[in-house]
């Protein structure tokens, strides 16, 4: 009969349409900025950078390698290194980033600047609300704007976040028994001669300074 | 009339054995005054940004130019200054339909060029991924097929409400929705959790229903068989000639599919026919794709029960410092609109020597003209959609 197919294709219309009110399921959509739906945890959107404790400047992991900068595809990653220097988290004294930029515009969120860090320092952030009416300025990240506490990558990406930290600490553990073995070795080279006075074990003091809480401002 | 013949049967003598062409329309039988029309850049129907300059008679297509190049974005020349790994986010852009495809064929050719080894499961997961890749591509083409031809909105959105959970199933695991950038030189980023599997057993498991649904929906319509049936016609062995591949050399009866031709990555493992078409025209495309999400599904099945555990990622693989040794390769895979190659030079350095993509959308555009020549202008939207490309990979 000329005329059937088009009325299956339109049954099938209608049950679609009269199971929209019966079904929860065949409801697809949600009312967006009223109602969202949960981001997975692997998202990833653009990239920030991680910094332990309180105060943002002070626990930044990063130490201006410029790996991230030189694998960036797009080339949106732009970092000064600093004069001076600071103690990680481990304690040793590392460089830092006196500037470290990131293009918003430009980035492409492909995680290759993740996968080539190896202090853990850049992450991927799920913020994709970035609207802004400044469009060169307000899409300049600068590294106070990407600075993220570890709590805050905890929220977002739980899984890979626990993995992260137990492998630091596992490292931090590893230096701690070396500078151990060290200030051992040392107290009994001082012993061996008893007229030197006992040095206290150096490494631990950094550490304990940087994790100290301090009056910078908390940044969620 | 002659015995010499017209005008249009003295040009079409003088065309090669094989080049099966329609008639081209001389200038002395054209009745009224020929109307050049450029349909594009800014054209809904052509996907992009593509123009076509179209010599009208009446309603009748006589001549057809493609013009391309509107979305060139120096893909080739950006991956030759840039390290391999750097490029493969870059792949995701081509063709941004199938990221996935393209991440597996790029990984392909570097796996070639380096003599790297993938791991098992991870073979199987870029299978399990290409194939989902295949499903939600060939869902959208026909639903932007049928958005062309008048069915405004219903059939696309059924499409793309399947889409939308194959995305979703994207995301969670490799973080992004289209632009993925999953695959790696010897194996995958990450690895696929156990919920993750058993999302997409759900997800695979609806699949029949929505095939069955989409079928039932259109497949019997009169108005898409009046509009479909005959139309835009590709003889097979211009289809040979032209290099054409994917769905629209399968729907021109040819038997090939790079995945049985090559056996790529674990596809030997799998059981799976290759749909093939009768007449080469609009419908057979139209059907080659649906019957292909069927079989996809089949795969997926297979592959989602025999997915073995372990790694998937080479441990020898190397992701800064990248530098194979001096030679070429050339990776091929079967994506969703025809065959996908990357061909890679190294000199040894850390970037590609040479770096040359075969999309399959470009070289499948090709045989446009000699499918519209006598055409009406709404079929060339027609056929224009059942060749199923994106600008991206067409202009790189």
């Amino acid at each position: 009969m000329l005329g059937e197919g088009i009325l299956k294709g339109l049954a099938e219309t209608a049950k679609n349409f009269a199971g929209s009110f019966v079904s929860k399921e065949r409801l697809t959509t949600v009312e967006y900025p009223e109602e969202r739906t949960p981001l997975p945890e692997a998202a990833r959107n653009f990239p920030f950078l991680v910094y332990d404790g309180e105060d943002w400047e002070k626990g930044m992991r990063c130490v201006a390698c410029q790996i991230c900068e030189k694998e960036c595809p797009p080339k949106c990653i732009y970092i000064e290194k600093s004069k001076d220097k600071k103690p990680d988290y481990v304690g040793k004294l590392q460089i830092y980033p006196a500037k470290f930029d990131i293009d918003i515009s430009v980035c492409m969120s492909c995680q290759i600047c993740v996968e080539v860090c190896p202090f853990e320092a850049i992450k991927m952030n799920t913020e994709f609300e970035l609207a802004t009416d400044d469009r060169f300025g307000g899409l300049l990240l600068d590294r106070k704007q990407l600075a993220h506490s570890n709590e805050y990558y905890h929220q977002l990406h739980p899984t890979e976040a626990a993995d992260v930290d137990a492998r630091l600490a596992e490292e931090k553990a590893k230096v701690e028994a070396k500078a151990k073995a060290a200030a051992e070795a040392a107290a009994a080279k001082a012993a061996a001669g008893p007229a030197a006075s006992a040095t206290p074990a150096k490494p631990a003091a950094p550490v304990a300074a940087a994790t100290k809480p301090n009056e910078g401002e908390p940044k969620a | 009339m002659s015995a010499a013949g017209t005008k249009t049967e003295l040009v079409n003598a003088a065309k090669p054995e094989g080049w099966n062409r329609p008639p081209v329309i001389a200038p002395d039988e054209i009745e009224g005054e020929v109307l050049e029309v450029a349909m594009g850049p800014h054209h809904p129907s052509t996907h992009g940004v593509f123009r076509m300059d179209v010599g009208l008679d009446g309603e009748r297509v006589i001549k057809l130019k493609p013009v391309f190049g509107y979305l060139h974005r120096n893909h080739e020349q950006l991956a030759q200054t840039q390290t391999y790994l750097a490029s493969m986010p870059y792949t995701d852009r081509l063709d941004y339909f199938c990221s996935l495809s393209n991440n597996w064929a790029y990984a392909l050719a570097v796996e070639k060029l380096a003599g790297q080894e993938v791991p098992e499961r991870a073979e199987y997961l870029r299978v399990i991924l290409a194939e989902l890749t295949r499903i939600q591509n060939h869902a959208s083409t026909i639903g932007f097929l049928l958005q062309e031809m008048g069915a405004s909105g219903t059939p696309l959105m059924y499409a793309f409400r399947e889409r939308e959970k194959i995305l979703d199933l994207f995301e969670s695991l490799t973080g992004s929705r289209m632009m993925c950038n999953y695959m790696r030189f010897g194996g995958c980023r990450v690895d696929a959790s156990e919920a993750w599997l058993a999302a997409t057993r759900k997800v695979v498991a609806g699949l029949p229903a929505f095939a069955d649904e989409f079928e039932r929906f259109l497949m019997s319509n009169e108005i898409l068989m009046a509009r479909c049936q005959g139309v835009g016609v590709l003889k097979p062995d211009l289809a040979i000639n032209a290099g054409i591949s994917g769905p629209m050399l399968r729907g021109s009866g040819v038997n090939y599919d790079i995945r049985k031709v090559d056996h790529y990555g674990v596809y030997d493992r799998f059981k799976f026919r290759v749909p093939l078409g009768d007449h080469g025209d609009i419908y057979d495309r139209y059907m080659v794709r649906t019957l292909e999400i069927r079989e996809s599904i089949s795969i997926l099945e297979q592959a989602l029960r025999e997915l073995p555990g372990g790694p998937v990622m080479d441990p020898k693989a190397k992701i800064r410092n990248f530098r194979p040794k001096a030679g070429e390769a050339y990776g091929r895979i079967e994506a969703p609109k025809g065959e996908l190659g990357f061909y890679l030079i190294s000199d040894g350095g850390p970037n590609p020597y040479r770096y040359r993509v075969r999309p399959p959308s470009l070289i499948n555009l090709t045989v446009l003209e000699d499918m519209c020549l006598g055409a009406n202008v709404a079929d060339v939207v027609l056929i224009f959609g059942s060749v199923d490309i994106v600008l991206g990979e067409v202009d790189r």
